[in-house]
């Protein structure tokens, strides 16, 4: 490596390695406060209401070219900006002898407030409007369009942190990989990046100030960004990593360590466009099916039949294979307006998951009723479990509810420190435990999981957060339970093995993630694994944790 | 001038896609109408941010109102839209 390179440290959130040109990503427009109008009302109106008619024209082209959802949500973003009411408070401001772009972005905030005003189901209509907003002041005032940038060329996305909304004009023939100052492994950027099959780095700050042009090796398995790489070093990790894509190809089918430990490979799945997509995974079942979506956006829960309509579609798909159903997880970060409790002071540490039940019983037993009857004669092998377990009471106390509803396999989700400090006991109260480390982290460390700044204490090496699956997964084989993870944890290969070696039973992940799961354990024996697991543990912290293994799994 | 009122059938309420079929509908229409939660102020029926902005939800009354040539046949066609389940329709 020559004298000149740089290499910058971030958190690896999805593999593969890529090396080109940086482009930042287009942040939203400022509009002048003292920017001066023309003097001509008229023509200051005219200038506005061409620039948003034209915002509206590309959306209405771009949603043309999709079908679907998306094509759904640009075109309702076109329509928002077509308003007539929206125009005439336009005409109205620049006629008070305002800017164009002063007008347009005054008048949108003003229907943005109104909206957001309107209650918690209107933030997506109010991040639209904003989104629009900023396209037709963008235009007005001559600077690039916020979003993905597009040279020409192929290059390595940068940003601040990604918003769900970005992906849109994200282009993975044109995106080699994307790396964000902020974030960590379970920020949105980690979810985008991982479901597009890019390489991603999270929570690197030192990109900050990286010229546009510069040249860039990323390494999403590693965490690391290099700046300008010495040729020698791309062309080496980039045959490494060719060597292991070939490997991939030669391993198939239900996960086993080298001396043939089986590890059940599951996946995640929520609401899902494309099932027949999902269900053509090479793996085992689902680990994780999130029924959040049935119940957001909406002002009073789905019915018995419609939930079970929902359930019976996925089962169906997945029949001859094992699907764990996570009940309803509202609260937190997943609000809804019909269950979550308004002015919680803390809301992650308020009414949610599970304990939703004890304010709104009928939700649960509803949905446990859709999930028996859809169950039925589906062929799949269902289990139920319930988010945010902290006692062992409340695991007996969801168990026996689903047994009443004749769904044989129940289990506990261990994500508050708690339930796994009582893991023996939670175990023994109910059928099987899944980690969801991405809570547990959370609630271990005191940290936010949305809190980029915190991206180091959340980082699922840490030791501390080690030692509680440790515990958990103790508990499952002395009581003869299975233990399964399904946080973000599971889906790094190198942790991966950490976690069968500490006694996991499944781990469950993004269907892009497998294929590097599956050959990681298949190149390490249990007692490997084991060994790795105590190197892990024993680390001062996540970093030289995961070094360490790295380091002693020269394999991976 | 016409005036009508209804209850909103949609379960998701007047919001999505609801919205927008109503909006498109009124924007049809040879006359103004106008739609207003009960002791509310009404609201231009072809701005979607504004009937947005209203947050009807399903079970909720609304009045639609409209004046001139075509008034009675417009709002008979619009609340007949908002009398539908619309979110549960293909």
């Amino acid at each position: 490596m020559t004298v000149t390179s740089t290499q910058l440290v971030g958190i690896g959130v999805s593999p593969g390695i890529a090396s080109g040109p940086v482009q930042w990503l287009a942040p939203a427009p400022t509009v002048p406060v003292d920017l001066a109008p023309s003097g001509d009302p008229q023509a200051e109106s005219r200038v506005a209401v061409a620039a948003v008619v034209a915002t509206a024209d590309e959306l209405d082209v771009s949603s043309a070219a999709l079908t679907g959802p998306a094509a759904d949500v640009l075109a309702a973003q076109a329509m928002m900006a077509r308003d007539p009411v929206l125009g005439d408070r336009i005409t109205a401001l620049t006629a008070e002898g305002k800017a164009a772009a002063v007008a347009v972005a005054q008048a949108f905030d003003e229907f943005r407030e109104q909206l957001a005003a309107a209650g918690p189901y209107m933030a997506e209509r109010a991040a639209d409007l904003e989104d629009i907003r900023n396209r037709a002041v963008a235009r007005l005032l001559g600077v690039p369009m916020p979003g993905v940038p597009d040279p020409g060329y192929p290059f390595v996305l940068l940003a601040g942190d990604l918003a769900p909304a970005d992906t849109v004009s994200l282009d993975p023939t044109h995106v080699l990989a994307i790396v964000t100052e902020h974030g960590g492994p379970t920020s949105h950027t980690a979810i985008i990046s991982k479901s597009l099959g890019l390489p991603a780095v999270v929570g690197c700050a030192g990109i900050r100030g990286l010229p546009a042009g510069t040249t860039v090796m990323v390494d999403g398995a590693e965490g690391l960004v290099v700046v300008d790489p010495d040729e020698a070093l791309v062309g080496q990790r980039l045959a490494r990593l060719a060597a292991r894509r070939s490997a991939i190809t030669g391993v198939s089918g239900p996960g086993r360590t080298a001396d043939g430990t089986a590890v059940q490979l599951l996946i995640n799945l929520g609401r899902e466009r494309n099932l027949g997509v999902v269900a053509a995974a090479d793996a085992e079942g689902v680990g994780l099916y999130r029924t959040e979506f049935l119940f957001l956006e909406r002002h009073d829960a789905p019915s018995v039949e419609e939930q079970r309509v929902a359930y019976a579609e996925v089962f169906h798909t997945f029949a001859g294979r094992k699907v764990v159903v996570r009940t309803l997880d509202a609260g937190a970060d997943k609000p809804l307006g019909f269950v979550t409790q308004p002015d919680e002071p803390n809301p992650a540490l308020g009414v949610r998951g599970l304990r939703t039940s004890r304010l709104f019983p009928d939700l649960l037993d509803g949905q446990l009723r859709a999930i028996a009857r859809a169950a039925a004669g589906s062929g799949a092998d269902v289990w139920v479990m319930a988010p945010m377990v902290s006692t062992a009471a409340e695991a007996a106390g969801f168990a026996a509810q689903a047994h009443s509803h004749g769904l044989p396999v129940a289990g506990a989700m261990v994500e508050v420190p708690a339930a796994a400090l009582q893991a023996p006991a939670v175990a023994a109260a109910c059928d099987f435990l899944s980690l969801g480390t991405n809570d547990l982290a959370q609630y271990t460390f005191a940290a936010d999981r949305m809190a980029g700044e915190l991206a180091e204490l959340l980082d699922p090496w840490q030791p501390a957060l080690l030692e509680l699956i440790r515990i958990t997964a103790h508990a499952g084989r002395a009581t003869g339970r299975p233990v399964g993870v399904c946080g973000e944890a599971a889906s790094d290969p190198l942790l991966a093995l950490v976690l069968v070696g500490f006694g996991v039973t499944s781990l469950s992940m993004a269907p892009t993630s497998l294929p590097e799961v599956r050959l990681a354990l298949s190149q390490h024996s249990l007692a490997e694994c084991q060994a790795l697991a105590a190197m892990a543990l024993r680390a001062p912290d996540g970093r030289a944790g995961r070094e360490a293994v790295r380091a002693a799994s020269t394999k991976v | 001038m016409a005036q009508r009122n209804v209850v909103i059938a949609s379960s998701v309420g007047l919001h999505a896609r609801p919205a927008s079929l109503f909006v498109r509908a009124a924007a049809r229409q040879p006359v103004k109408v106008t739609i207003a939660k009960v002791g509310s102020d009404p609201v231009d029926a072809r701005s979607i941010l504004s009937v947005l902005a209203l947050d009807a939800r399903n079970g909720d009354e609304v009045v639609l109102s409209a004046e001139g040539e075509g008034d009675e046949q417009s709002l008979v066609e619009l609340a007949a839209l908002l009398e539908r389940d619309l979110d549960a329709e293909p």
